[in-house]
């Protein structure tokens, strides 16, 4: 399986990240490495094989469902490049 | 003086503090010492000498009271991944620029709770990712070791790179570091000191930022196998916020450190006799498999036989699980937001931030694990690799099942290599840096990295033993015995 620079730039898109459309063709390049490297694992026979849910064989922990935290606007906000209000800003969403 | 101070080992330290021969407030005072004539390292990248003072005077006043716990007045130094509160933690990222947490992680809560003192903020690859710290945000760690008769700047390893220079130049007295694929074993091999990766689960991923969450574990990074084991003891524990940390009893790990492993049975894998490995590495590992011999131990042939597949299957796991876990950095709620243009809407903002934000290794692993998610490859790549997952898992247990105590292996393919030496290599050359060391991770199980020896140019390198789950304490009572056998005592010259 080979990745053309079409793809590239659909993974990229898909990734949310911005590639020039002059840098498409190494970063297809660099794809085509590393998968060419994982296509080692078709090699591999897991018939009947489960898929790797848990490395430790453990239950996820279940909590109460109470409020155990809460009331934090000032801290959860701190660290927000654009803070208005109260509330997160972001550039126009729907038109 | 004072620097001979900062050469003190954990178990030094806290005999000499408990003793009243030595305040945590010149061990402290010796560090930041330290720590200012060594920028050239690149190892500090926060430091929070303030903070430092205020712990140490804390931790003399708990000593004095007669109420202090092992790490109690121990100056360390902390990985920037860890989130710290009201302090930079960025993990090596411009896409964290200027995040100071609200919060702690819960493993420095522990440190802290434990009266340790923090002297500041480790360099490391971009969200752990990098085998040679040189995919920072903050730029290259310069390994405190040279090859003899060299200037040639070295790399610390990494990702933990920062943690094991600062380590090895003896700034601090031990590290916190993270391990996804061998970030803290592969870094300690090249700076000739001690690294542990616990058990998947035995330490809290709370506040610790997030690579690849299944693979994910924090562990100490340390002069002595003692050390690694007193401050694991701090770290280690179930936590209520991380539903993957592991509710059972944390036994005392320096209580198993008994120094007798007469009986026990080690494997060596056949698997990990690579083509092409050094002389050097291949002799190191039949040194140290005639160490543990001498020590009583039975030395036996095994086989791991999906070891070569676990490359290839961390390769997509990883950065599945990573192009997940940083999703998050959107622009909105925490770090860096990219200048807007007239007209961009939201999807411009995230394009445009990720872009600048991430460096060119994070966003490459971000994309093969779109790719590798993606409608289509699910099945073909990542459940697969899962499925193989399954298969190297149950190699270990095999071998564990058939009376294998411990597994003993090189810890790197080779001493530590120059910076900028493998820039035109591919990625995948620098992935095999982990070849060793990655199949632990993806069987979720407790691994070691001491040091055992010098290559022809004196790089330490190191030896790393596999240990079965939870079994901690048995796997660091082996390296204690290799760790004397070895008797590593060489330091790096002074330069910096």
């Amino acid at each position: 399986m080979s990745i053309d620079h079409e793809t590239a730039a659909k993974v990229a898109k898909l990734a949310r990240i911005r590639v020039e459309p002059d840098a498409l063709p190494a970063l297809a390049d660099e794809f085509n490495t590393i998968l060419g490297f994982i296509e080692q694992l078709g090699e591999v026979d897991v018939d009947g094989v489960e898929p790797m849910t848990s490395v430790t064989p453990m239950r996820l922990k279940r909590r109460d469902d109470v409020v155990t935290d809460g009331d934090q606007q000032r801290a959860v906000l701190a660290n927000a490049p654009d803070a208005r209000e109260g509330f997160f800003a972001v550039p126009k969403v729907v038109e | 003086m004072m620097s001979e101070l900062t050469r003190l080992t954990i178990a030094g330290a806290r005999d000499a503090l408990r003793a009243g021969d030595l305040t945590a407030a010149d061990l402290t005072e010796a560090c930041l010492t330290e720590i200012e004539g060594a920028d050239a390292l690149n190892a500090f990248v926060h430091h929070t000498p303030d903070m430092a003072r205020q712990q140490a005077a804390k931790a003399d006043a708990r000593l004095r009271s007669g109420d202090a716990p092992a790490m109690c007045g121990i100056p360390l130094g902390i990985k920037d991944l860890f989130c710290t509160k009201g302090v930079a933690s960025q993990a090596a990222s411009h896409i964290l620029g200027g995040f100071k947490p609200e919060y702690e992680s819960t493993v420095t809560a522990k440190l802290w709770e434990a009266g340790a003192v923090m002297l500041g903020k480790l360099n490391m690859d971009e969200f752990a990712m990098g085998s040679s710290n040189e995919t920072s945000a903050y730029g290259d760690v310069v390994n405190p070791w040279r090859r003899n008769g060299t200037d040639t700047a070295l790399t610390p390893g990494g990702s933990s790179g920062g943690s094991a220079a600062a380590v090895a130049a003896d700034l601090c007295l031990a590290a916190t570091g993270t391990d996804t694929g061998g970030s803290i074993r592969q870094p300690a091999a090249f700076t000739g000191i001690t690294g542990l990766k616990p058990t998947y689960g035995r330490c809290s991923r709370w506040g610790i930022i997030a690579f690849a969450s299944s693979l994910d574990q924090a562990g100490p990074m340390t002069k002595s196998v003692r050390d690694a084991a007193i401050m694991l003891q701090a770290m280690a524990g179930h936590d209520a916020k991380d539903s993957t940390s592991a509710d059972i009893p944390v036994p005392d790990f320096e209580a198993a450190l008994t120094g007798d492993i007469r009986g026990r049975k080690i494997g060596l894998p056949r698997e990990y006799r690579m083509d092409g490995m050094p002389a050097e590495i291949e002799k190191l590992w039949a040194t140290g498999a005639e160490m543990l011999r001498d020590a009583g131990a039975e030395v036996v042939d095994i086989s791991l036989p999906h070891t070569k597949y676990a490359l290839p299957t961390y390769y997509v796991i990883a950065p599945a699980e990573a192009s997940s876990n940083l999703a998050r950095y959107d622009g909105v709620r925490f770090g860096h937001r990219a200048k807007l243009s007239q007209g961009d809407g939201i999807t411009e903002m995230y394009e445009k931030t990720r872009a600048e934000g991430f460096g060119a290794e994070v966003q490459r692993r971000v994309m093969v694990g779109t790719y590798v998610l993606s409608a289509g490859f699910y099945d073909a790549y990542y459940n697969k690799a899962r499925k193989v997952r399954t298969l190297i898992k149950r190699d270990f247990e095999q071998v564990f099942a058939d009376g294998i105590d411990a597994i003993l292996t090189p810890a790197t393919p080779s001493a530590a290599f120059g910076l900028g030496e493998m820039a035109s290599a591919d990625p995948v050359q620098m992935y095999l840096n982990d070849v060793f060391t990655v199949t632990v991770n993806l069987a979720g199980l407790p691994g070691i990295s001491v040091p055992a020896g010098q290559d022809q140019r004196g790089l330490p390198l190191g030896l790393q033993l596999i240990g079965k789950p939870w079994e901690e304490g048995d796997l660091l009572n082996h390296a204690l015995v290799l760790e004397q056998a070895a008797g590593f005592a060489a330091r790096p010259d002074r330069w910096w």
